[in-house]
């Protein structure tokens, strides 16, 4: 006998929730015990009176397992609001990464040239190495972290993605 | 300016102000300050168990049959972990609970000290919400939206871990209003859309060959929901199935009841399920049990779903119609509208008379007790029905076959009587929600319904029924097996009859009379009337020891990953050997 593989799609869903001890627990845990991906997450306070957190979540799943995370997650007394920002479409997400690349010489002009294509910061700088901030799509960064690759590439910190419903109403 | 209290105090004063009167638990060293604050009151009484793991169920059985919320008093570590079975199986049947924890004193949380654990990391996955209180002055707001979310909404348990500083320190207190405290994430819906519910009743009044399959969400309710179930089961016409924690919504005499549906349910609810055109599920979540394989589960139905979790909406079946909310109000909704709308069911006259011709099928039938010979177990259901169900007893059971063959063979006319572990399927539940429900029904006629293996799991609670003078009955159908076990190892292993052997049991009589119980043994079919006479005429706690023909199996069955077409009526269709698919599946 063998385990079946089906089709699964990426959602990225924004989470409003009390921005209390043990919230985050309860989210990663009610994925792990369900079996659910968590692809990214960030998460933090979006209120003055540090009442609040945002959280976004990227996860992948068939359609069915989609609509049971957005379920599940409402469930969870601590969440205010779930919302299925692809199912709603039309929204921006961006992530950031750091990343080191260590070489000399032709290496290092090469770094240098590439990351003005993909418009990353240099933020530090030694003899033998930089550190580029990039901003962008996940595809983007994956993309930049690739071709970094080839050119000496020893480390990567990112931050996950941040998403926001795009046009003038507010969730 | 309020006086202050300390947070034991507080405990106490909110449980008052609740309106709580029982509490099951067990003292331990973090929970010391809080069992001082209850030898100084006279209004809570505090039920003595023999091991957390019972105190839980006790509470379960409480409130399953009172429709109050249980309430758990225990201590940090060991204590706190033996109560999550009984945690875990309220989270899987809905009931409402809420469990006190001792924790150690804040400064040492963390730091592996005596009879620390991470209760509330142990406790996130099996409760409905659970609380660390780390502050006195939160504490009595706390218990008050602890006991707003285990009663609202689907019902659950919460559990509030209490370290023993907390317990101590000094605090304001102030009676708060629960619909005060509306968490801002937590708003249970109450009533359903009323297009969805337009929907639906047109869909039902169309239907060729409706079909209603209720479930424990209609017991959750409250007995108002039964009754508005019985209306529009008349009003529909339609024939209704229900889930094994459904038991007793609609009266088994009803001519509209076809019995319980699923993997031991009778040929005529699963064919009917299988059959019908329009399916109405009130309160009920479409278990494994429940749809055997699911790809050939109802496939030409119409679904209508009923449930006030958003979350068990499509979450194993798609359906058609979803009304997210509290079935009572929803049935309310639909019967207005059903009488409003002047609405006639549909000739079902065909669609009777196809399930007659399932029903004629007897699939409930059993062979025969041969006088001197060994006892039909469903024989000694059956009996002790018919010796008992005038007075309208509340039963329990623990899990296996003797819990399958209850369902089948004990007829329930009215909710709330019937406390069983359905979703969990926890052996042991019986005895202590037995007592549980004992206290909670000081008059009523109560008895688990028990197997040897299972009943051993929490029989140290015989001593809790005789500390409380509580009348419970333990009737024990013996057949030396772990008989579930068994019938599955017959069905799917060949026969090979792995640990599934009850050896070294107890003299259960002995043991009973060891407890200041009487104990009855019952070996013979003539001797079964007597024995459930004497047990009846006894006004203490009774364990009768039924012993029964040791290899009897439990049909029906839907065999695993078998569909509602394809049930084992009888021991003769069972092959004995089953592929690796099926044997993954259920």
């Amino acid at each position: 006998m063998h385990i079946q593989q089906q089709e699964t799609e990426r959602h990225t869903l924004s989470v409003t929730v009390d921005n209390e001890a043990g919230v985050l627990a309860r989210i990663a845990g009610m994925f792990t015990a369900r079996g659910y991906n968590i692809d990214s997450l960030t998460v933090a306070d979006v209120t003055e009176d540090d009442s609040i957190s945002r959280i976004t979540i990227v996860t992948t799943g068939t359609p069915a397992v989609i609509e049971q995370v957005v379920a599940q997650l409402d469930r969870l007394i601590n969440v205010h609001r779930v919302i299925d920002l692809t199912e709603r479409g039309n929204f921006v997400e961006r992530e950031l990464a750091l990343v080191k690349v260590v070489g000399t010489g032709e290496h290092r002009i090469e770094a240098l040239r590439l990351a003005d294509v993909y418009r990353a910061r240099v933020v530090d700088a030694t003899t033998g190495s930089f550190v580029f901030e990039v901003t962008g799509s996940s595809e983007k960064i994956d993309k930049f972290i690739e071709l970094m690759g080839e050119i000496g590439l020893v480390e990567v910190a990112r931050t996950g993605v941040a998403a926001i419903a795009r046009g003038k109403e507010a969730v | 300016m309020t006086t202050e209290m300390s947070g034991a105090d507080i405990l106490i004063q909110a449980l008052n102000d609740q309106g709580v009167e029982v509490v099951f638990g067990y003292p331990g060293g973090a929970v010391l300050p809080i069992y001082d604050a209850l030898f100084n009151q006279q209004r809570i009484k505090h039920i003595l168990v023999r091991q957390e793991g019972g105190a839980a169920h006790a509470a379960e059985g409480y409130a399953r049959s009172t429709g109050k919320p249980g309430v758990v008093l225990v201590t940090s570590g060991p204590g706190a972990t033996n109560a999550i079975t009984g945690i875990a199986d309220a989270m899987m049947d809905s009931i409402p609970m809420v469990v006190i924890t001792g924790q150690v004193g804040t400064p040492l949380i963390g730091s592996d000290a005596f009879q620390e654990c991470d209760t509330v990391g142990i406790t996130r996955h099996v409760t409905k919400h659970n609380y660390l209180v780390k502050d006195p002055a939160k504490l009595g707001d706390i218990i008050h939206e602890a006991f707003h979310i285990a009663t609202s909404g689907r019902p659950g348990p919460v559990v509030i871990d209490l370290p023993k500083d907390v317990q101590v320190a000094t605090a304001p207190y102030r009676r708060t209003n629960t619909s005060a405290l509306p968490h801002r994430g937590y708003k249970p819906a109450i009533k359903g859309d009323l297009t969805a519910i337009e929907q639906a009743i047109e869909l039902l009044s169309k239907a060729e060959r409706p079909m209603i399959y209720t479930g424990g969400g209609i017991i959750n309710s409250g007995p108002a929901a039964s009754m508005v179930l019985r209306e529009l089961v008349k009003l529909t016409g339609a024939p209704v199935t229900s889930t094994l924690m459904g038991l007793g919504a609609l009266p088994a005499s009803s001519p509209q009841w076809l019995g319980m549906l699923g993997m031991h349910g009778t040929y005529e609810a699963n064919m009917a399920m299988n059959q019908c055109d329009v399916m109405l599920c009130l309160g009920a979540r479409f278990d494994d049990r429940v749809t055997g394989r699911l790809d050939a589960f109802s496939p030409h139905s119409k679904k209508i779903h009923v449930d006030i979790d958003r979350g068990s909406i499509n979450k194993i079946v798609r359906v058609d119609v979803p009304i997210i909310g509290d079935v009572g109000r929803v049935l309310e909704d639909m019967v207005k509208l059903w009488k409003a709308r002047e609405y006639q069911p549909r000739d079902l006259k065909p669609w009777w008379n196809t399930i007659k011709t399932w029903r004629d099928r007897n699939c409930l039938a059993y062979p025969a007790s041969v006088e001197s010979g060994e006892i039909v177990p469903q024989h000694a259901i059956r009996k002790l029905w018919e010796a008992t169900h005038r007075q309208q007893p509340i039963i329990t059971t623990e899990v296996g076959q003797h819990q399958m063959w209850a369902a089948q063979h004990f007829d329930f006319e009215s909710p709330n009587k019937w406390l069983t572990s359905g979703g969990l399927g926890t052996m042991g539940y019986g005895l202590p929600a037995a007592i549980g429900a004992q206290l909670g029904n000081p008059k009523a006629l109560v008895i688990d319904i028990a197997g040897e293996a299972s009943i051993q799991m929490n029989i140290q609670e015989m001593g809790t029924a005789t500390q409380y003078r509580l009348p419970v009955k333990v009737f024990i159908l013996n057949n030396e097996y772990m008989g579930m076990v068994r019938q599955w190892q017959d069905l799917t292993y060949g026969g090979r009859y792995s640990s599934s052997y009850s050896d070294s049991l107890p003299d259960f009589v002995r043991l009973a009379e060891a407890y200041g119980w009487k104990g009855i043994r019952i070996e013979r079919p003539d001797q079964l009337e007597q024995g459930i006479a004497d047990m009846l005429a006894h006004d203490g706690p009774v364990m009768v020891d039924c012993m029964v023909a040791k290899m009897a199996n439990c049909f029906p069955m839907i065999p695993s990953g078998a569909s509602h077409t394809d049930m084992i009526l009888d021991p003769a269709q069972v092959s004995g050997v089953m592929d690796d698919e099926a044997k993954a599946l259920v």
